[in-house]
Protein backbone atom coordinates (compact mmCIF):
# COMPACT_ATOMS: atom_id res chain seq x y z
CA UNK A 1 0.00 0.00 0.00
CA UNK A 2 0.91 3.81 -0.58
CA UNK A 3 1.43 5.55 2.41
CA UNK A 4 -1.51 7.85 2.09
CA UNK A 5 -1.56 11.60 2.95
CA UNK A 6 -3.75 11.51 5.90
CA UNK A 7 -3.50 14.97 7.41
CA UNK A 8 -3.43 16.85 4.68
CA UNK A 9 -6.38 14.47 2.97
CA UNK A 10 -8.53 14.70 6.12
CA UNK A 11 -8.25 18.61 6.19
CA UNK A 12 -8.48 19.21 2.53
CA UNK A 13 -11.65 17.64 2.03
CA UNK A 14 -12.97 19.37 5.46
CA UNK A 15 -12.24 22.73 2.83
CA UNK A 16 -14.03 21.49 -0.16
CA UNK A 17 -16.81 20.29 2.29
CA UNK A 18 -17.11 23.89 4.09
CA UNK A 19 -16.98 25.28 0.09
CA UNK A 20 -19.69 23.25 -0.59
CA UNK A 21 -21.56 24.26 2.57
CA UNK A 22 -21.20 27.94 1.94
CA UNK A 23 -21.79 28.24 -1.39
CA UNK A 24 -25.17 26.12 -0.03
CA UNK A 25 -25.73 28.76 2.56
CA UNK A 26 -24.85 32.28 0.58
CA UNK A 27 -25.75 31.26 -3.15
CA UNK A 28 -28.56 28.43 -2.74
CA UNK A 29 -26.02 26.80 -5.00
CA UNK A 30 -24.66 22.80 -5.22
CA UNK A 31 -21.19 23.39 -6.31
CA UNK A 32 -21.00 20.78 -9.02
CA UNK A 33 -17.47 21.89 -10.87
CA UNK A 34 -18.39 20.70 -14.37
CA UNK A 35 -21.79 22.25 -14.07
CA UNK A 36 -20.33 25.57 -13.38
CA UNK A 37 -17.43 25.13 -16.04
CA UNK A 38 -20.73 24.61 -18.80
CA UNK A 39 -22.01 27.78 -17.22
CA UNK A 40 -18.79 29.29 -18.07
CA UNK A 41 -17.67 27.72 -21.36
CA UNK A 42 -21.19 28.51 -22.87
CA UNK A 43 -21.05 31.88 -21.67
CA UNK A 44 -24.60 32.08 -20.01
CA UNK A 45 -25.30 35.36 -18.95
CA UNK A 46 -28.76 34.94 -18.14
CA UNK A 47 -28.52 32.19 -15.41
CA UNK A 48 -25.20 33.45 -13.14
CA UNK A 49 -22.14 33.54 -15.11
CA UNK A 50 -20.75 36.15 -12.68
CA UNK A 51 -20.64 33.83 -9.55
CA UNK A 52 -19.69 30.79 -12.09
CA UNK A 53 -17.09 31.97 -13.99
CA UNK A 54 -15.99 33.80 -10.25
CA UNK A 55 -16.12 30.20 -8.35
CA UNK A 56 -13.55 29.13 -11.15
CA UNK A 57 -11.50 31.73 -10.80
CA UNK A 58 -11.06 31.29 -6.90
CA UNK A 59 -10.62 27.36 -7.81
CA UNK A 60 -7.19 28.28 -9.79
CA UNK A 61 -6.45 31.03 -7.08
CA UNK A 62 -6.50 28.68 -4.34
CA UNK A 63 -3.63 26.51 -6.43
CA UNK A 64 -1.60 29.23 -6.62
CA UNK A 65 -1.77 30.37 -3.17
CA UNK A 66 -0.97 26.75 -2.68
CA UNK A 67 2.16 27.32 -4.73
CA UNK A 68 2.91 31.02 -2.86
CA UNK A 69 2.52 29.11 0.57
CA UNK A 70 3.39 25.77 0.80
CA UNK A 71 4.92 24.24 -2.26
CA UNK A 72 5.17 23.54 -5.84
CA UNK A 73 1.71 21.41 -6.87
CA UNK A 74 2.25 17.82 -6.48
CA UNK A 75 1.23 17.20 -9.92
CA UNK A 76 2.47 12.99 -11.69
CA UNK A 77 0.89 13.36 -14.93
CA UNK A 78 -0.45 9.58 -15.48
CA UNK A 79 -0.56 9.79 -19.25
CA UNK A 80 0.44 11.05 -22.47
CA UNK A 81 -0.88 13.00 -25.05
CA UNK A 82 -3.18 10.93 -27.17
CA UNK A 83 -4.71 9.64 -23.94
CA UNK A 84 -5.01 12.87 -21.93
CA UNK A 85 -7.40 14.26 -24.95
CA UNK A 86 -9.64 10.97 -24.81
CA UNK A 87 -10.17 11.01 -21.44
CA UNK A 88 -10.56 14.62 -21.31
CA UNK A 89 -13.18 14.72 -24.45
CA UNK A 90 -14.75 11.87 -21.91
CA UNK A 91 -14.55 13.50 -18.91
CA UNK A 92 -16.78 16.35 -20.69
CA UNK A 93 -19.08 14.64 -22.28
CA UNK A 94 -19.81 12.27 -19.64
CA UNK A 95 -20.09 15.09 -16.95
CA UNK A 96 -22.39 16.61 -19.43
CA UNK A 97 -24.64 13.77 -20.03
CA UNK A 98 -24.48 12.52 -16.39
CA UNK A 99 -25.37 15.84 -14.84
CA UNK A 100 -22.03 15.73 -12.78
CA UNK A 101 -18.93 14.82 -11.30
CA UNK A 102 -17.12 13.92 -8.16
CA UNK A 103 -17.93 17.13 -6.33
CA UNK A 104 -21.56 17.62 -7.70
CA UNK A 105 -22.69 14.58 -7.47
CA UNK A 106 -20.46 12.72 -5.01
CA UNK A 107 -19.90 14.71 -2.21
CA UNK A 108 -23.21 17.36 -2.81
CA UNK A 109 -25.92 14.82 -3.97
CA UNK A 110 -24.77 12.27 -1.63
CA UNK A 111 -25.93 14.98 1.39
CA UNK A 112 -28.75 15.56 -0.69
CA UNK A 113 -29.40 11.92 -0.42
CA UNK A 114 -30.40 12.27 -4.35
CA UNK A 115 -30.96 8.66 -5.58
CA UNK A 116 -29.08 10.31 -8.91
CA UNK A 117 -26.21 10.75 -7.20
CA UNK A 118 -25.65 7.52 -5.60
CA UNK A 119 -26.46 6.01 -8.89
CA UNK A 120 -23.63 8.18 -10.70
CA UNK A 121 -21.17 8.02 -7.70
CA UNK A 122 -21.27 4.12 -7.56
CA UNK A 123 -21.00 3.65 -11.02
CA UNK A 124 -18.30 6.03 -11.99
CA UNK A 125 -16.59 5.11 -9.50
CA UNK A 126 -16.95 1.50 -10.65
CA UNK A 127 -15.89 1.95 -14.21
CA UNK A 128 -13.03 4.30 -13.16
CA UNK A 129 -11.80 1.21 -10.93
CA UNK A 130 -12.46 -1.33 -13.41
CA UNK A 131 -10.67 1.02 -15.98
CA UNK A 132 -7.73 1.61 -14.33
CA UNK A 133 -7.40 -2.42 -13.46
CA UNK A 134 -7.67 -2.40 -17.96
CA UNK A 135 -4.97 -0.34 -18.23
CA UNK A 136 -2.52 -1.77 -15.33
CA UNK A 137 -2.90 -4.56 -15.12
CA UNK A 138 -4.60 -6.46 -18.55
CA UNK A 139 -2.66 -4.30 -20.71
CA UNK A 140 0.54 -3.77 -18.91
CA UNK B 1 -21.54 41.25 -7.04
CA UNK B 2 -22.04 40.15 -3.31
CA UNK B 3 -21.98 36.26 -4.54
CA UNK B 4 -19.48 36.83 -6.84
CA UNK B 5 -17.29 37.76 -4.18
CA UNK B 6 -18.66 34.90 -1.81
CA UNK B 7 -18.30 32.42 -5.02
CA UNK B 8 -14.52 33.50 -5.51
CA UNK B 9 -13.68 32.83 -1.74
CA UNK B 10 -15.54 29.50 -2.07
CA UNK B 11 -13.59 28.63 -5.30
CA UNK B 12 -10.34 29.49 -3.38
CA UNK B 13 -10.85 27.53 -0.19
CA UNK B 14 -12.23 24.51 -3.07
CA UNK B 15 -8.96 24.88 -4.53
CA UNK B 16 -6.84 25.29 -1.22
CA UNK B 17 -9.12 21.49 -0.47
CA UNK B 18 -7.96 20.11 -3.94
CA UNK B 19 -4.37 20.78 -3.15
CA UNK B 20 -3.78 20.16 0.45
CA UNK B 21 -5.28 17.14 0.02
CA UNK B 22 -3.44 16.48 -3.05
CA UNK B 23 -6.06 15.40 -5.19
CA UNK B 24 -5.11 17.87 -8.02
CA UNK B 25 -2.05 14.86 -8.50
CA UNK B 26 -3.32 12.18 -10.97
CA UNK B 27 -0.93 9.85 -9.51
CA UNK B 28 -2.93 9.93 -6.11
CA UNK B 29 -6.27 9.26 -8.00
CA UNK B 30 -4.81 6.60 -9.95
CA UNK B 31 -3.38 5.09 -6.89
CA UNK B 32 -6.97 5.11 -5.00
CA UNK B 33 -8.64 3.89 -8.26
CA UNK B 34 -5.59 1.15 -8.91
CA UNK B 35 -7.76 -1.46 -5.84
CA UNK B 36 -5.43 -4.96 -7.03
CA UNK B 37 -1.95 -2.28 -7.40
CA UNK B 38 -0.46 -0.41 -4.06
CA UNK B 39 -3.87 0.55 -3.11
CA UNK B 40 -3.78 4.68 -2.18
CA UNK B 41 -6.46 5.49 0.00
CA UNK B 42 -5.70 9.19 0.38
CA UNK B 43 -9.21 9.81 -1.86
CA UNK B 44 -11.22 7.89 0.15
CA UNK B 45 -9.84 10.39 3.63
CA UNK B 46 -10.94 13.27 1.54
CA UNK B 47 -14.20 12.11 0.19
CA UNK B 48 -15.33 11.14 3.80
CA UNK B 49 -14.60 14.28 5.16
CA UNK B 50 -15.98 16.35 2.78
CA UNK B 51 -18.62 13.95 3.61
CA UNK B 52 -18.76 14.24 6.70
CA UNK B 53 -19.23 18.17 6.43
CA UNK B 54 -21.92 18.00 4.12
CA UNK B 55 -23.59 15.57 5.43
CA UNK B 56 -24.25 17.14 8.46
CA UNK B 57 -24.29 20.98 6.60
CA UNK B 58 -26.77 20.77 4.00
CA UNK B 59 -29.83 19.59 6.21
CA UNK B 60 -29.45 22.61 8.13
CA UNK B 61 -29.22 24.77 5.32
CA UNK B 62 -32.37 23.92 3.36
CA UNK B 63 -34.54 23.96 6.30
CA UNK B 64 -34.23 28.04 5.94
CA UNK B 65 -36.39 29.62 3.77
CA UNK B 66 -33.67 30.85 1.53
CA UNK B 67 -30.14 31.49 1.00
CA UNK B 68 -28.30 34.74 2.73
CA UNK B 69 -27.49 36.21 -1.25
CA UNK B 70 -30.26 34.83 -3.46
CA UNK B 71 -33.74 35.21 -3.27
CA UNK B 72 -34.20 31.03 -3.26
CA UNK B 73 -32.52 27.67 -3.29
CA UNK B 74 -31.41 26.61 -6.91
CA UNK B 75 -31.17 22.85 -6.31
CA UNK B 76 -31.21 19.85 -9.09
CA UNK B 77 -35.15 18.49 -8.68
CA UNK B 78 -34.84 15.45 -10.90
CA UNK B 79 -34.90 12.13 -9.20
CA UNK B 80 -35.07 9.16 -12.11
CA UNK B 81 -32.36 6.97 -12.91
CA UNK B 82 -32.57 7.49 -16.60
CA UNK B 83 -29.87 6.39 -19.54
CA UNK B 84 -28.30 9.96 -20.07
CA UNK B 85 -27.28 9.65 -16.12
CA UNK B 86 -25.60 5.95 -16.13
CA UNK B 87 -24.41 6.62 -19.65
CA UNK B 88 -22.64 9.55 -18.50
CA UNK B 89 -21.36 8.27 -15.27
CA UNK B 90 -19.90 5.55 -17.28
CA UNK B 91 -18.00 7.93 -20.09
CA UNK B 92 -17.10 9.87 -17.01
CA UNK B 93 -15.51 7.01 -15.35
CA UNK B 94 -13.85 5.99 -18.13
CA UNK B 95 -11.94 9.47 -18.81
CA UNK B 96 -11.25 9.72 -15.28
CA UNK B 97 -9.79 6.35 -14.94
CA UNK B 98 -7.85 7.28 -17.86
CA UNK B 99 -6.11 10.01 -16.86
CA UNK B 100 -6.41 10.63 -12.74
CA UNK B 101 -8.27 13.64 -13.59
CA UNK B 102 -12.00 15.19 -13.36
CA UNK B 103 -13.28 18.67 -13.66
CA UNK B 104 -12.12 20.53 -9.93
CA UNK B 105 -8.58 19.44 -10.21
CA UNK B 106 -7.95 19.74 -13.60
CA UNK B 107 -9.34 23.36 -13.51
CA UNK B 108 -7.48 24.18 -10.24
CA UNK B 109 -4.13 22.00 -11.77
CA UNK B 110 -3.70 24.67 -14.41
CA UNK B 111 -1.97 27.02 -11.79
CA UNK B 112 0.63 24.42 -12.51
CA UNK B 113 1.26 25.64 -16.29
CA UNK B 114 2.18 21.60 -16.53
CA UNK B 115 0.96 21.50 -20.47
CA UNK B 116 -1.19 18.27 -20.06
CA UNK B 117 -3.23 19.93 -17.93
CA UNK B 118 -4.05 22.82 -20.11
CA UNK B 119 -4.46 19.57 -23.47
CA UNK B 120 -6.73 17.89 -20.76
CA UNK B 121 -8.99 21.37 -19.71
CA UNK B 122 -9.14 21.73 -23.33
CA UNK B 123 -10.74 18.42 -24.20
CA UNK B 124 -12.99 18.65 -21.25
CA UNK B 125 -14.21 21.92 -22.60
CA UNK B 126 -14.97 20.13 -26.31
CA UNK B 127 -16.07 17.17 -24.88
CA UNK B 128 -18.72 19.22 -22.91
CA UNK B 129 -20.05 20.76 -26.04
CA UNK B 130 -20.41 17.67 -27.46
CA UNK B 131 -22.28 16.59 -24.46
CA UNK B 132 -24.51 19.41 -24.79
CA UNK B 133 -24.86 18.41 -28.86
CA UNK B 134 -26.19 15.51 -27.59
CA UNK B 135 -28.49 16.33 -24.71
CA UNK B 136 -30.05 18.11 -27.27
CA UNK B 137 -29.92 14.94 -30.14
CA UNK B 138 -31.50 12.90 -27.24
CA UNK B 139 -34.40 15.28 -25.97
Amino acid sequence: MIEPNVAGGVIGGALIGISSVLMLLLLGRITGIAGILTGVITWNKADGLSWRAAFVIGLVLGAVLYQIFVGPLPMDMQAGTPVLIIAGLLVGMGTRLGSGCTSGHGVCGIARRSPRSFASTATFMLVAVATVFVTRHLLS
Amino acid sequence: MKSAIAALLCGIIFGLGLTISEMVNPARVIGFLDVAGEWDLTLMLVMGSALIVTVVGFPLITRKAHPLLAEKFSLPTKTELDMPLISGAVLFGIGWGLAGLCPGPALAGLASLEPGVFLFVAAMIAGQFIGLRLERVLA
